[in-house]
């Protein structure tokens, strides 16, 4: 079977607090035999987009890393981050569309080897490689284990959906995509009606009020639902649903915590590729989950734990 | 030797106060042909007519020139003169020195002096080799066609009939009746639908002049204004309508359930039915997509009881052709699909419908007999949302139009579930209240106190579904808030859009469709029931949406336009059109191609063998259909295709006075 | 509650500084409120969102600017996506608020942030956080 082979940018987070996020994705795509090849030099991609008309700056950033991906040869770039996504789409889309600002642009990265004019590199999300390049059947051949009767929670956020000209699934409204991934698993996920809405993002910073609030009823949404832990697909949301449940709980009497794990996550436990997961990374501790629902053994340990 | 007379006409100060009339005159009369030139302050005026008419009658000239106003506005008024006086109207032109000349050169009177007698000498020039040419007339068969038998059609039909003309009342529903006839209750009287619609069904099904052809489709239309002959489907009910006499045994023993269109799929019917109890006529049809005998060749139990022997399972679509003067299009309206609007359909669920579906659930004749229920539990809804604006004005996502009728049937919706439940609430989200029609405003002002309904002025951003309930987040810009509110039930005022079938049914007919895919009128304010192609008019919804006294009143427009059309013995037809040389014509048929009338077919001559002629083919032209606008012209590629009293030689002498 | 309105007071330059900002066509809000009902960070906001359109389409930007909505948008795009005339709301969120901070004004300054914040929060949520609220 031929190779597929991409470049890779796993932006700033990836590397440290998302770690779990970069380690299950690369080690799942070698099992499928795709070679991501991480750039040897990449940008942070400055997230979110700038709007305002003028602020080209901003810019340079996604697309600085789009011309190294251009330069590697090869015609793909995978991102993880729901945001780096984003924001590289729309970046490309821009220089793709306003000449100006493309000439601008080239014209300041005078440094850089190639002019780019937006048609050059394909970003591609997890998701959409999954689905499009590797395919859902391909992927449930390399899976080991049953899921049983675990559901999961497939929460999106923003990034992945809007705008539409983005939008990883064809009807960013009511998605599927990742409902159809874990349905061809053979994972049971449950449709709940805060699957789509924000969770505060950026907010955490200097405005908990907001994500202690969205983190409430996007959980306490999944739990009613009957979830047992919920997947995204972004360091942001994660950290945000996940890190805030303690302080959730302290204002809501009778709050039930749930899991939050990144998407790879549990598809390298069905693949059987527990050593991959640090579980000392989540706030709210998934083991217990698992272990009832038999996707870990009964004596896992975190990475490095206990020995 | 033609002689020509020409008229300067001063038009007020639009010509004389930018040329100077006496040096155009000079010029002009000194030119080769020109018998006289004479002026006058306004040649359309009465005494300037008879100035016209004299020189028609004197016997002085062989054409006359007008030069003045653009021929749009009274080209036609001259020629009527002309033609009164005895005069051959199509040897009158119009010179356009006053739109064409001084009202666009105002500021350089010399140069549009100039001007104006370079354009009345290439006019001169034309109309000294303009023939006598004679209207052609056409007969008109004294009948129309209305398709679409809801209450437009209906309604245009018994207004024709009245008149003395007979009527082709088409649908291909198995009745008539069409949507009005889903209706429980009608705004602002909230008189019952059923009781002022059923004796007008009944009144169109007894009229003799009205030949009902229901179950049927169009299938291909040829003609002309006056002369359509079109050719329709009768589809196959298997039965016998001349023996079925609607006495609903058949139906009783059917065993298959199908979901009742007619009822918006609330309840069932059977494979053998008639779509609902007052259908006219009252016949039965079988559906054989879901007829146990058609799908699994068993059963058969309706031809047993039938004691008249009605069922016949061979039946096959036949075909008529029917031949009238005059079509009429009321096709009526479908209302826009809910899975369009993406945001809400997580809260989708049999309890969330739109405004026709609750139509049904109102109506006492109706799947729940008019018990406001929900169809999910078939419990009462206490709580209850309606949302304005659904898929209208939204012209990112949907259509930018606004669909007319629903601030009023949303209201009418909201006072009529009140006074079933009178301990519920219900709320209605909305931008704005279009309420101008005759009692409207009042209607609503008594739905909101009276009936006290909560009208929160906002859209509403999505909807799901919680605990059995539909969470409906909107918001209320007035206080600037936005709300929540949990549902038993959400009925969507959907948009108004063209019945399916429109865009199929409109390319025969060979008429436009708007950027909405509604009918397109000939003219928005002046010619509301009128197409571009004569004999063919519009109304009701097919063409916009708008409520039932509306409809009834484009409907008697639409028949007077059908009436004056049938009343007249003949139809004339202006005879510039387009005409072959056929010693030149090589029978290529590239006119034929371009020819958007299909007014050029090409035919066998038959040659002389004996003289070395051979068989050829030419093309010809049927001088009814031209409607010469000179395509084809354009496109023959050896001079042969020409326009009476527009032939290139003409146009070729024009340009030459000019040089 | 009064403003006076003239031509010069709609037509004014901070009005014309938010149109070029966001490239929007600020006559197209008919004020339906879609965007408001669908904001995340509704509850907290003390101004909806639609209003911040109105007080700009009347020419009131110092109204607009002295809010907390304006502060408190998380770049969600949900009303840009759900609005029925195409108006894009985020950008002129993102507008306002380059107003301000082109003051060289920060809204969030790094010292605000504790140090227990900056170690535990995400670089993610730093970048994105600056990126809107530092000049």
């Amino acid at each position: 079977m031929s190779v597929l082979e991409l470049s890779y940018m796993p932006g700033c987070t990836l590397k440290t607090k998302a770690k779990n996020f970069e380690t299950t994705t690369l080690r799942l795509l070698e099992l499928l035999d795709v070679q991501a090849e991480e750039l040897p030099d990449w940008y942070c991609c400055g997230t979110t987009y700038s709007l305002a008309s003028d602020n080209v700056i901003n810019q340079l950033g996604p697309i600085r890393t789009l011309v190294k991906a251009k330069e590697s040869g090869r015609e793909e770039l995978l991102v993880l981050c729901s945001m780096c996504y984003n924001t590289l789409r729309r970046a490309q889309e821009l220089v793709r569309s306003d000449e100006e600002k493309r000439s601008k642009i080239n014209e300041f990265m005078y440094d850089e080897e190639t002019d780019f004019s937006g048609d050059e590199v394909r970003v591609v999300h997890l998701l959409t490689l999954l689905k499009e390049e590797i395919g859902f059947e391909a992927l449930k051949q390399k899976l080991l284990k049953d899921a049983g009767d675990l559901k999961v929670a497939a929460y999106y956020g923003c990034m992945l959906l809007r705008p539409r000209e983005i939008a990883v699934d064809p009807v960013p409204e009511h998605p599927s995509i990742l409902e159809d991934l874990f349905a061809a698993c053979g994972v049971e996920s449950v449709y709940f009606p805060f699957r789509t809405e924000c969770c505060g993002s950026y907010q955490t910073v200097n405005e908990k009020q907001v994500v202690i609030s969205r983190t409430r009823a996007i959980t306490e949404s999944a739990v009613k639902n009957g979830a047992d832990l919920i997947v995204t697909s972004c360091p942001l949301c994660y950290y945000n649903l996940d890190a805030y449940q303690p302080k959730v709980a302290e204002a809501t009497p009778g709050f039930r915590r749930i899991p939050v794990m990144y998407v790879s996550q549990i598809l390298a436990l069905l693949a059987g590729l527990e050593e991959t997961q640090d579980f000392n990374l989540h706030v709210v501790d998934p083991r217990p989950v698992l272990r009832e629902k038999g996707l870990i053994g009964k004596d896992a340990v975190a990475a490095g734990e206990g020995e | 030797m033609n002689r020509i007379g020409v008229f300067v006409c001063h038009c007020g100060i639009n010509i004389a106060g930018v040329v100077d009339i006496e040096a155009v005159k000079k010029a002009v009369a000194s030119y080769p042909g020109v018998a006289f030139a004479r002026d006058y302050t306004y040649m359309c005026s009465e005494p300037g007519q008879d100035l016209f008419r004299k020189a028609c009658t004197s016997g002085e000239v062989d054409g006359i020139v007008v030069a003045s106003c653009s021929p749009r506005l009274h080209e036609a008024t001259f020629r009527h003169t002309a033609a009164e006086a005895g005069f051959n109207p199509y040897r009158v032109e119009i010179a356009n020195i006053r739109e064409q000349c001084t009202w666009v050169n105002s500021v350089d009177p010399q140069g549009a002096t100039a001007k104006a007698i370079d354009i009345i000498q290439s006019l001169v020039e034309r109309t000294r080799r303009d023939e006598s040419l004679v209207e052609s007339t056409i007969p008109v068969t004294k009948k129309a066609l209305v398709i679409g038998a809801g209450i437009a059609g209906m309604m245009t039909a018994l207004n024709i009939t009245g008149s003395g003309y007979k009527v082709y009342l088409l649908d291909r529903e198995p009745s008539i009746g069409g949507r009005m006839a889903q209706l429980s209750e009608t705004f602002p009287t909230l008189d019952c639908a059923q009781c002022i619609f059923t004796p007008r069904m009944v009144e169109v099904g007894q009229n003799r002049d009205i030949s009902l052809r229901t179950y049927c489709e169009v299938e291909e239309i040829s003609g002309y204004v006056g002369n359509f002959t079109v050719k329709i489907r009768h589809k196959a009910a298997y039965v016998d309508w001349n023996k079925c006499t609607g006495c609903g045994m058949c139906t009783e023993k059917c065993p298959t359930k199908v979901k009742s269109e007619f009822n918006m799929l609330l309840d069932d019917r059977k494979a053998i039915y008639t779509p609902f109890p007052q259908a006219v006529p009252n016949k039965v049809i079988i559906d054989a997509e879901n007829c146990l005998y058609f799908r699994k060749g068993r059963c058969r139990i309706c031809e047993k009881t039938c004691s008249l022997g009605a069922v016949d399972f061979e039946q096959k679509d036949w075909f008529e052709d029917l031949e009238v003067g005059a079509i009429v299009v009321a096709t009526g309206f479908d209302l826009y699909d809910k899975e369009n609007i993406e945001e809400y359909r997580l809260g989708y669920s049999e309890d969330v419908i739109d405004g026709i579906t609750f139509e049904r659930l109102l109506s006492a004749s109706g799947p729940t007999q008019g018990r406001l229920i929900r169809p999910s539990d078939g419990r009462v809804p206490e709580e209850i949302v309606f949302i304005a604006c659904v898929g209208s004005r939204d012209p990112e996502n949907h259509f930018p139009y606004c669909s007319r009728v629903c601030c009023m049937y949303t209201a009418k919706h909201a006072a009529l579930y009140k006074h079933r439940v009178p301990q519920g609430q219900a709320y209605v989200f909305y931008m704005d209240i279009r309420s101008a029609g005759k009692n409207y405003e009042e209607f609503v002002q008594r739905a909101v106190e009276e009936d006290e309904i909560m009208y929160i002025r906002g859209r509403v951003s999505r909807m799901y579904r919680d605990d059995g309930k539909i969470v409906v987040v909107g918001a209320d810009t007035l206080s600037g808030t936005t709300v929540e509110v949990r549902a038993d039930m959400v009925v969507l005022a959907m948009a108004i859009r063209p019945a399916r079938g429109l865009e199929e049914l409109v390319k025969k007919l060979k008429i436009q469709t708007d950027a909405n895919g509604f009918l397109a009128e000939a003219h928005p304010k002046l010619r509301p029931v009128e197409t571009l192609s004569q004999g063919i008019f519009i109304t009701g919804c097919a063409q916009s949406p708008k409520d039932i006294q509306d409809t009834v009143a484009q409907s008697g427009a639409a028949a007077a336009k059908v009436v004056e059309l049938l009343s007249k013995e003949q139809l004339t037809h202006e005879p510039i059109v387009a005409f072959v040389d056929e010693e030149i014509c090589s029978g290529c048929g590239q006119c034929e191609g371009q020819c958007t009338f299909d007014a050029i077919e090409l035919v066998q001559r038959r040659g002389n063998p004996a003289m070395g002629i051979p068989d050829r083919t030419v093309a010809k032209v049927n001088e009814i259909l031209c409607q010469g606008c000179g395509a084809c012209i354009v496109t023959c590629p050896s001079g042969a295709m020409n326009q009476k009293n527009f032939r290139l030689e003409q146009v070729y002498s024009m340009i030459e006075s000019f040089i | 509650m009064k403003i006076q309105l003239s031509r010069q007071a709609l037509l004014s330059e901070l009005r014309e500084q938010v149109r070029d900002l966001s490239e929007q066509n600020l006559l197209a809000c008919y004020q339906c409120g879609k965007c408001s009902a669908g904001c995340p960070s509704i509850e907290a906001m003390d101004v909806m969102p639609s209003q911040i359109i109105r007080w700009v389409q009347l020419g009131q930007i110092e109204k607009a600017l002295k809010s907390k909505t304006i502060w408190l948008c998380a770049a969600c795009q949900t009303c840009k996506v759900r609005c029925p005339r195409g108006v894009d709301l985020a950008r002129i969120m993102e507008a306002l608020r380059q107003l301000v901070l082109r003051e060289n004004l920060h809204y969030v300054h790094p010292n605000m942030i504790s140090k227990e914040d900056l170690e535990e929060l995400p670089q993610i949520a730093l970048v994105a956080n600056f990126r809107k609220f530092t000049p």
